[in-house]
């Protein structure tokens, strides 16, 4: 499966690319359609982000919506600044608390450039500050997960306040339009979605690369036996440092495609759940397997999509399930399926010979 | 360059877990160009020296210096391996998913700078890569994933992986535990071949006859003290020793 990494980066950039064209050689497509795709690759990029950390470096994030919401949380800023210069409508938490203008922290952040800027900046700030000190302090395994829990909560709290000019409770919504590309329009959903298949592509590639590199090389080394590699020598806290902030820009370029497609963010993107649900993806997909772990991503979320339209309280179960059944049954998820399959089928197959011979 | 006989020197070293002290107050010496046996019967503390050693534990009193100049007291695992004290676990600990290839690269790179370990590989380094597997006798299967080698091929790759960072000082908890007849055979071959001026080797083992074999001097420790120092022959026939450790052999038989 990890061989094919590099037909399916193609494949997504080429699908993307193709759908980008399609929109500005005025062909329409569903918007719907579009959106639950663009959303699926998304969530695709984010479990890709921790599949890198968890799968091939070892170390379990259970708040990894942590830098998907900043991705998503800075991109709505943009959008509400865009709508606002170019509407006059001031966003809803302006209203409620009664600003006349926007706090001074939205500078410069109708700019895209500025906004990929800051991003990066934001988004690397934290990972590194938060991975050196837990790192330098070997925490690990439940321990360094349970902390990362915690501080997704944390955010998600100071996220819910009202006063922060991030839209409290409600969040952010009222977007007009991004690249001057209004979303009421058909183009829009179309251009987000092959967009955001394209950077899936590229972020699949670029991860490809990474973990063939000398560096992924102990990236597996630190998964394997961390205490083994400081004891030839190494150091390991920068491996880990390296593939941490790398995951967190690549999980916060999700959060970024993310927000425009559904309109809107909240705090509840901060929930422990949705980044448990990361981990879900990753889980069942495969750990260690870059294709696996959007393969857990597409059919779990694709699943989602489908299941809480029709049995919208049975969903939980079905999920819990699934779970249960995938760590019982395939402890590396799917892309431990066809292993098993084909052992299942040869067994089969030989059983009527073992009788035979007894 | 200056050349010290000393490649671990150690005084007046005091190691204790809460109220239990395990070393006391313990001074020995290991010198370039010695393999130096370590025996002594369980609890005596011989692991705990090589965790004292490679900064695993925390020493309270005491010095170790290693190349007659380095104090270790404050260091780090990755710094004193740095040092060139390569260290082999008693239970196998090798990387399992990678291929014996990569352990012997992730091993070369390792005592390197952080960015040298981004580069490709040079030719030189390539080369040193398979000289050791020549060495450790796992030439032939270096593409193989190191978990399906049998268990005393784990033994080799973890000290190829430790001599192919060329090491000033080798530390082998049990080398040859769980191995058969022809392979102790081996490993002995592969430690008199390691044998060098600029090469110091301690040797942590139960198997006297192995002991015998490989070691020049042999110490044993007893309840965190050093008992008796000097060649295994001599060693053998000291009273103390029969009395604490070797006579148990005898009393099992």
């Amino acid at each position: 499966m990890l061989r094919s990494s590099e037909k399916f980066a193609v494949i997504f950039f080429l699908a993307g690319s193709l759908l980008v064209l399609a929109s500005f050689m005025g062909i329409e497509t569903s918007t719907y359609l579009m959106n639950l795709l663009g959303q699926i690759a998304a969530f695709s990029l984010l479990a890709l982000s921790l599949d890198l950390i968890w799968g091939f470096c070892g170390i379990l994030s259970l708040g990894h919506g942590l830098y998907f919401a900043i991705g998503g949380y800075l991109v709505a800023m943009h959008l509400v600044k865009v709508a606002f210069e170019k509407t006059g409508t001031p966003p809803d938490f302006m209203l409620f608390m009664g600003w006349e203008d926007l706090p001074a922290y939205y500078f410069g952040i109708e700019s895209f450039a500025y906004l990929l800027f800051i991003v990066v900046l934001v988004t690397l700030s934290i990972s590194l500050i938060f991975g050196y000190f837990s790192f330098r302090s070997r925490v690990t395994g439940v321990y360094f997960a349970i902390i990362t829990q915690a501080l997704v909560y944390m955010a998600m709290l100071f996220m819910f306040r009202n006063d922060t000019g991030f839209g409290g409770n409600n969040g952010m919504t009222g977007f007009s339009e991004i690249f001057g590309l209004n979303f009421r329009e058909n183009k829009t959903a179309t251009v987000l979605c092959g967009l955001s298949l394209a950077v899936l592509g590229l972020s699949l590639l670029g991860c490809k690369k990474l973990v063939d590199a000398p560096l992924g090389r102990f990236m597996r080394a630190v998964k394997e036996d961390e205490s083994r590699l400081r004891f030839l020598g190494f150091d390991t806290v920068y491996v880990k440092l390296t593939a941490w902030c790398i995951s967190a820009i690549l999980a916060a370029i999700a959060g970024l495609l993310y927000v425009p497609q559904v309109g809107i963010i909240n705090p509840r993107v901060l929930s422990p759940e949705l980044s448990i649900e990361i981990a879900v993806w990753v889980a069942i997909g495969g750990r260690g397997s870059l294709v696996g772990a959007i393969f857990g991503a597409v059919v779990v979320s694709g699943l989602k999509f489908v299941l809480t339209g029709l049995v919208p309280e049975l969903w939980p179960f079905i999920l819990a399930i699934l779970v249960v059944g995938i760590v019982i049954y395939l402890p590396n998820g799917f892309s431990d399926g066809a292993k098993v399959f084909s052992s299942t089928a040869r067994r089969l197959v030989s059983a009527p010979h073992r009788k035979l011979q007894s | 360059m200056t050349k010290f006989d000393q490649a671990i020197y150690v005084s007046g070293l005091n190691v204790s877990f809460g109220a239990f002290s395990v070393l006391k107050n313990l001074s020995w010496l290991v010198n370039f160009g010695e393999v130096k046996g370590v025996i002594g019967p369980n609890g005596a503390g011989k692991t705990t020296l090589l965790d004292a050693l490679t900064g695993k534990t925390e020493y309270q009193t005491g010095d170790i210096v290693v190349r007659g100049h380095h104090n270790i007291k404050d260091a780090n695992e990755p710094a004193i391996a740095r040092l060139g004290l390569g260290r082999k676990f008693q239970k196998p600990s090798i990387f399992s998913g990678l291929s014996v290839f990569e352990n012997l690269e992730i091993a070369l790179r390792s005592g390197k700078s952080i960015l040298n370990s981004i580069n490709q590989l040079t030719p030189d380094e390539q080369e040193k890569i398979n000289e050791t597997a020549i060495l450790i006798g796992l030439s032939d299967c270096l593409g193989k994933d190191a978990g399906t080698l049998a268990h005393g091929q784990k033994q080799w790759l973890e000290i190829g992986m430790l001599i192919v960072a060329n090491p000033a000082v080798l530390l082998l908890d049990e080398p040859v535990a769980g191995m058969n007849g022809e392979e102790r055979t081996k490993t002995a071959a592969l430690i008199d071949k390691l044998k060098g001026p600029e090469m110091a080797i301690v040797v942590v083992e139960h198997d006297m006859q192995f002991v015998e074999t490989v070691c020049d001097s042999v110490t044993v420790l007893h309840d965190g003290q050093i008992l008796v120092e000097g060649p295994m022959q001599a060693v053998k026939a000291n009273q103390q020793v029969i009395d604490v450790y070797l006579g148990r052999d005898s009393e099992n038989a």
